[in-house]
């Protein structure tokens, strides 16, 4: 499994070579509460780092997911929409929202490491 | 304490109410099923003719199966609602401290002058000329509400808080396309503190939503909105005071730095409640504004009476008002219907917001409420709302956390969960508990910006004996919290009449339509 990697508002890729998995992050599921809905984008999306790629809600709130870096949607994890509770069971295993074709590598470099994203956790509590 | 019968006369001495009636009621607390549960499909409360013969047009799409509905008789309908309503809880019932939403008195002199004839009968195709006194309370409230807001233009028609934000951001959308800027002016820069219907508003309507960063100390930074302000800036949405229940001390800064770019200020009215009488929008640089009727104006909320969310203008976007609106003229009140009409009168109205004229009722219910009380009793409800939400975070502050800091709320005031931390109880526990209590709890998790949000918002119509006993009850669950007594929160409500509910199935799983049970198969004698 390769490398994973954080932004600040909790989304998380795992890079698996030019191709990155996207979620939200374990901290993320815990503040969102039980997760009851799902919007995922269209594979072939293209999108820009920062752009809405996701929208989850859960029973305490609706939130926007952004796309940690920019690429095109290769596969979206269309088994959420029927069990979206997968995201708070497994948020950086099955519970996937998009896999991204990687259009600028470079923007790798502005994420955090997962270290760096527990210094980050302990910092905003 | 024993009567001359011999019978206890206080409670709990002898007798408890621990045995189970045979009936399951509890005395007045009474048992209610779905009205489909209460009917039976052979019995009908009406006694309709037979129709006649008659030869059907629908070409086969006639529905064969039986309808399904519940029969009843008058008595079995009204007594089915009648006991539904007494399990309801609302501001006629007790303290109702629903954060952002403003659930105050409403008068009972308001809806006396409602029922008066001239305006409950009154039919919105009726001619102009038999309506005038109609007309006539529409145009005085219009006065009130400039004035109030210090504006120089009011739409009345939208019909709640959102529609009047629409209505708003419609003008400010017919404004940039007027001065040929449409294509440039497409972003609308929205706090992460605002109402989750502005940026849904903004988005409606095809503008692009830029979040605004909130402060430390829960407002807006002037200096980020200046950065973030720029040629392709429509508008700003901001409530002001805040839903953190803070007022916004450098609305002005923020109103140059966006009017600077060229955008407008929509303020966000819903928290006007708060600043009546105190300071005006129009003074503040607000370049539009809905005012929710039901909230500030006291006339009902939901099931009591239909929302009413006028919007005042600022010069800049008076000509762009929507019709219809009431025009006073020499031969008395008129009604400016359609957008050819109010070119006459030098107005470029964008459209209609609604087919007739908008909530007449609680037209008449806002102007009684502002007739009765004066100037001076408006301003003095505002100072009251504030007043009380202050009582109940000074009477708290020691017990629950305060996310900004233990310094002056507006109409009120935000705690957060940081003094739950490590409990075993969380914010919605604790406010499942309230109920338990008998109070309808305050809004929770709302605004986002704060973690484990509780709202409360006791309104200016709480006496002080009220105050005192909510923040007794709720000092109460706090030391409850601290002596480790989680399952009074974690099950909680007990005495409700229906348990925790499981907003999580709720949510994934909803059942929106009653199906009955399966037929039992007829057992042999």
């Amino acid at each position: 499994m390769g490398e994973t990697k954080y932004t600040e508002d909790h989304e998380y890729i795992r890079i698996e070579g030019d191709v990155v998995v996207v979620g939200i992050s374990d901290y993320a599921q815990s503040q969102l509460g039980d997760v009851v809905f799902v919007e995922l984008p269209k594979a072939g999306k293209k999108l820009a780092k920062g752009e809405e790629a996701a929208v989850v809600e859960s029973v305490k709130a609706a939130s926007e997911v952004y796309a940690p870096v920019s690429g095109e949607v290769l596969e979206v994890n269309a088994a959420l929409e029927a069990q979206p509770g997968t995201i708070n069971e497994d948020p950086e295993g099955t519970g996937w929202f998009i896999k991204l074709k990687l259009s600028d590598a470079s923007e790798l470099s502005g994420l955090m490491s997962e270290a760096d994203y527990k210094t980050y956790l302990a910092s905003i509590h | 304490m024993l009567n001359r019968q011999g019978r206890p006369t206080t409670p709990g001495t002898s007798v408890t109410a621990a045995h189970l009636t045979f009936t399951g009621n509890k005395a007045l607390a009474q048992i209610e099923p779905l009205i489909f549960e209460t009917g039976r499909l052979d019995v009908t409360g009406v006694d309709y003719a037979a129709p006649k013969p008659f030869t059907s047009r629908l070409g086969g799409m006639e529905r064969k199966n039986e309808i399904g509905l519940p029969g009843l008789s008058e008595p079995e309908a009204m007594r089915h609602y009648v006991r539904l309503s007494q399990k309801n809880y609302g501001i006629d019932t007790g303290l109702f401290p629903l954060g952002s939403c403003t659930m105050k008195h409403n008068p009972r002199l308001n809806e006396k002058i409602a029922r008066m004839p001239g305006f409950g009968d009154v039919h919105p195709l009726q001619p102009v000329s038999t309506v005038q006194g109609a007309l006539e309370v529409m145009h005085t409230l219009s006065h009130w509400l400039m004035e109030l807001t210090g504006m120089d233009a009011v739409a009345l028609s939208p019909k709640a808080g959102a529609h009047g934000e629409l209505c708003g951001m419609m003008a400010i959308k017919a404004a940039i396309a007027a001065k040929g800027e449409s294509a440039m002016r497409n972003v609308v820069l929205v706090p992460d503190s605002a109402h989750g219907t502005n940026p849904a508003t903004a988005a409606l309507i095809h503008f692009v939503v830029k979040a605004v960063p909130v402060r430390d100390d829960g407002t807006v930074d002037p200096k980020v909105v200046a950065e973030l302000a720029g040629p392709d800036t429509a508008a700003i949405m901001l409530t002001n005071p805040n839903t953190c229940g803070l007022f916004e001390r450098d609305v002005l800064a923020i109103a140059d730095a966006i009017h600077a770019a060229g955008g407008y200020f929509y303020a966000d009215g819903a928290n006007f409640n708060a600043i009546v009488g105190k300071t005006r929008p129009g003074d503040l640089g607000v370049d539009a504004m809905h005012i929710n009727l039901h909230k500030t104006f006291s006339t009902p909320h939901g099931g009591g009476g239909p929302g009413a969310g006028p919007v005042v203008l600022s010069e800049r976007l008076a000509p762009f008002a929507p019709v219809p609106f009431v025009r006073h003229t020499d031969e008395g009140f008129e009604l400016v219907e359609d957008s050819a009409q109010a070119t006459q009168h030098g107005a470029q109205a964008f459209g209609r917001m609604t087919a007739f004229h908008g909530q007449m009722g609680m037209y008449v219910r806002a102007l009684a409420y502002m007739l009765s009380h004066g100037a001076d009793g408006l301003r003095q409800a505002s100072e009251d709302a504030v007043l009380n939400a202050n009582y109940i975070r000074a009477g708290l502050a020691d017990l629950m956390s305060l996310p900004f800091g233990n310094r002056p709320c507006m109409h009120e005031v935000l705690f957060d969960d940081a003094w739950l931390k490590d409990a075993g109880v969380t914010t919605l526990d604790f406010a499942k508990a309230m109920i338990d209590e008998g109070y309808h709890p305050m809004t929770v998790y709302f605004p986002l910006v704060v973690h484990g949000a509780m709202l409360i918002e006791p309104t200016e119509s709480e006496s002080r004996a009220s105050l005192d006993l909510f923040i007794a009850t709720l000092r109460d669950l706090a030391f409850s919290v601290q002596r480790g007594e989680t399952e009074r929160f974690t099950g909680a409500p007990y005495h409700a009449p229906v348990k925790r509910m499981d907003e999580t199935r709720a949510a994934r799983s909803p059942v929106l339509k009653y199906a009955p049970p399966a037929p039992i198969a007829e057992a042999a004698e």
